[in-house]
């Protein structure tokens, strides 16, 4: 008691918080911090909003203020007295846009692949999305019932009165979501599989496995394709030979499937050794161990790299081009040679129409790997 | 057990390929084994580094004249994409917020459009729309640009330029010297004895030297216009300049991610040091972060350059005579000799990557960090 009197000042309540002075605040200082803290920083600075004025105002003229949003055919999009500089010719993208989704799918039965499209919506948000309930049937749906479903629906069933529509009048971005989503249906657990195999103690296996990932990963996706559609049909007895999409199908099934294993051999690395320990400990045969506690925690933290290799896959759907197969960026080549549309700016909006739909599937896929890898960290963190 | 299973299953599905293989080939007619290598190839090639011509040349010059063009422009792109890359992935670092942002966006733009696209863009909606012949750009230097691709002048070397080069690696050989002259006075007594400029002057300024002792031996043809094409002149065809625009650009954004992961992967502790001990920014970057990024950045950065050399293999959509166009291409087609042509192509590819995978390790041995 009396030590504490002692003292000329003790101070019972903590501080009140200060405001940080004034100079460290505000916009003012923002801009002196960020942008023009030294004379380097001043140029530099300026430079880019120098490129930002030169490259910005165009574009948004070209793309937005002169573009032409409507007409039938190319008159609309060709300079006129009315408009010397035409932009963009978003009307060729109207016209053709039914194309660029179902390709030549006949009209009648559109509403098979409008179907597709939602039954296989319902897969990706049930899996995506980390607090949806029974995730385990979410990936039964996803890997066994959804590939079941969409074939009965795209090909057809004469059984149950849907007529057959042959894979040669499919295109657009129904092909490439299919090329996208059967690579991945099948690549992931042929990859876990792979995986497996590159990890196991049996020699066979390694062998085996570590030959095919290599073998795979040295080579082109489009030697891949190439070998698919030149020599597989020579591989199989000539009745059984396969058409040309389900030859490009199991190239790219097979080049991702390469991929992922490689992703998923790096999960099954950060499983701890404790774990696989703790497994045998309790008796649980190989399989067993793998499927109820080592690949649950590998394919968790490596969900993020899942995405991201989901992401190149789709990228890769374009190769299929190559060997004939009428995918997204296919249709827009044919539409753009097409002469009742031939304008000099014709190309230019075709491939920007592409490039939006691959940046908003790509961008918002490794947003959502982003986002899952930063869940990931904080519960690691916990 | 099951090893044995897996063996006689992987054998089954060999044999029964084997088979199917020899009984389609014998029914289509088609002969095998690589019996066509020497055979006249009969088609032009529109880029060849050696000499080749339609009528006499083999097949397998023809192959060889594809390799190399995918060489060369996986050369190109490399180059060209690792000084981007290295800008891009540092400015996405910098203070500066809109040089951060500017890289950022190029980045995020770049890595979400495939390149496929990026490159029949370049092509058909860049390179394609350039003047036609007539309209040709007359660019400085005498090159000349149209529709048709970029005509350089074609430097002509006369007998005694050897000396030129010779005083060029004596040049060299002279700043490598002082190079580590200077380490070794760095080393011993402390002082940074400044040899930018004596080393540059002995790069440059001795074979200039030379060049001018010889009597200038060097001169350029200059293309001409001519009323249906442009003579002369070394010709860079739009679709080798659209194929290494695009991959560059591309594999640019990949490199500068892996850049700014390694610089990041620095700890921030040996900057705070670098910048205590009083080095400048670019100094800390030079000497100190750099240097210790480097051993993060170099594997990414080598499957980066491995990715580019298989994504030219691209070249085949815009007609680049690159090995897959040639060889897998039009080899395939005229003698349909798919398991031979393909087997070859993807041997190549599969070379170039085992190589590259065993200097990696032999490099990620070389430079594990010492621990004490």
């Amino acid at each position: 008691m009396s030590a504490i009197s002692d003292q000329a000042y003790l101070r019972v309540l903590p501080a009140q918080k200060l405001p940080p002075p004034a100079e460290r605040t505000g916009i003012f200082n923002w801009l002196r911090e960020n942008l023009l803290s030294s004379p380097t920083n001043i140029v530099l600075t300026f430079l880019c909003i120098l490129l930002f004025a030169w490259a910005v105002p165009p574009l948004i003229r070209f793309f937005l203020i002169d573009a032409v949003w409507s007409g039938t055919d190319r008159d609309a999009c060709l300079a006129s007295p009315a408009q010397m500089h035409p932009g963009a010719c978003w009307a060729f993208v109207r016209v053709w846009v039914s194309y660029f989704v179902y390709g030549f799918y006949p009209l009648a039965e559109r509403w098979r692949v409008d179907l597709f499209f939602v039954a296989l919506t319902l897969g990706i948000v049930w899996l995506a999305r980390l607090s949806t309930p029974r995730r385990d049937l979410g990936a039964l749906y996803f890997f066994v019932g959804l590939p079941i479903l969409s074939f009965i629906l795209l090909h057809g069933a004469p059984l149950i009165g849907l007529p057959v529509v042959p894979t040669s009048l499919w295109g657009g971005i129904l092909v490439t979501v299919v090329v996208a989503t059967i690579g991945m249906v099948f690549s992931l657990p042929l990859g876990i599989l792979l995986a497996l195999g590159r990890n196991s103690e049996m020699p066979v296996m390694k062998l085996a496995a570590v030959g095919f990932i290599e073998f795979v990963r040295g080579v082109p996706l489009i030697t891949v394709l190439f070998m698919a559609s030149v020599m597989l049909p020579l591989f199989v007895p000539e009745q059984f030979a396969p058409d040309k999409l389900v030859r490009a199908l199991i190239g790219v099934a097979l080049f991702a499937s390469a991929y992922m294993a490689e992703v998923v051999r790096g999960g099954l690395a950060a499983v701890p050794r404790g774990q696989y320990e703790a497994a045998r400990a309790l008796g649980l045969t190989y399989w067993r161990m793998m499927g109820l506690v080592i690949l649950p925690q590998a394919l968790r933290v490596t969900l993020p790299n899942i995405v991201n290799t989901f992401i190149g896959l789709f990228k890769d759907t374009t190769l299929v081009f190559v060997v004939g197969v009428f995918d997204f960026l296919r249709t827009v080549e044919a539409a753009r040679a097409d002469p009742k549309w031939t304008t000099p700016n014709t190309t230019v909006t075709g491939y920007a129409f592409a490039a939006l739909f691959y940046f908003v599937c790509c961008y918002g896929m490794s947003r959502y790997a982003r986002s899952v890898e930063a869940h990931l960290t904080r519960a690691g963190r916990r | 057990m099951l090893q044995i299973a897996i063996v006689v299953i992987i054998g089954g599905l060999a044999y029964g390929a084997v088979y199917n293989a020899a009984l389609n080939l014998s029914r289509a007619h088609i002969a095998s084994g690589f019996g066509f290598w020497n055979n006249t190839a009969g088609f032009d090639i529109s880029q060849t580094l050696i000499a080749y011509s339609a009528s006499t040349s083999s097949f397998g010059r023809a192959f060889w004249v594809g390799l190399l063009n995918t060489l060369l422009v996986a050369g190109v792109g490399i180059v060209l994409a690792t000084i981007a890359g290295f800008v891009i992935g540092i400015a996405r670092l910098s203070h500066n917020w809109l040089v951060a942002r500017l890289a950022g966006g190029y980045v995020e733009l770049v890595r979400n459009v495939p390149l496929l696209l990026q490159l029949l863009f370049w092509y058909n909606a860049v390179l394609k729309s350039l003047p036609l012949l007539r309209g040709s750009m007359a660019l400085p230097g005498g090159a000349i640009l149209n529709n048709r691709g970029l005509f350089l002048p074609q430097p002509v070397f006369a007998a005694n330029f050897s000396t030129v080069v010779l005083a060029l690696v004596v040049g060299i050989a002279g700043a490598i010297g002082l190079n580590v002259w200077a380490r070794w006075r760095r080393e011993r007594t402390g002082a940074d004895p400044h040899i930018l400029w004596p080393a540059l002057a002995s790069i440059f300024g001795l074979p200039l030297i030379a060049f001018a002792v010889a009597g200038f031996p060097l001169h350029f043809s200059l293309p001409q216009m001519g009323r249906f094409n442009v003579n002369g002149g070394v010709e860079v065809l739009p679709e080798f300049a659209a194929l290494a625009l695009a991959l560059s650009v591309y594999t640019a954004a990949f490199i500068a991610e892996v850049v700014r992961a390694g610089v990041l992967a620095v700890s921030h502790g040996q900057t705070e040091a670098a910048q205590a001990l009083g080095l400048r920014s670019g100094q800390t970057l030079r000497l100190v972060v750099l240097p210790q990024a480097m051993r993060v950045i170099v594997p990414p950065l080598t499957s980066q350059y491995l990715n580019l050399i298989k994504n030219s293999s691209l070249a085949v959509v815009i007609g680049y005579p690159d090995l897959v166009q040639v060889f897998a291409g039009t080899v395939l087609n005229i003698t349909g000799q798919a398991v031979e042509v393909i087997a070859l192509t993807m041997a190549v590819y599969l070379a170039i990557s085992l190589f590259t995978s065993v200097v990696m390790n032999l490099y990620a041995r070389a430079t594990v960090i010492a621990e004490r």
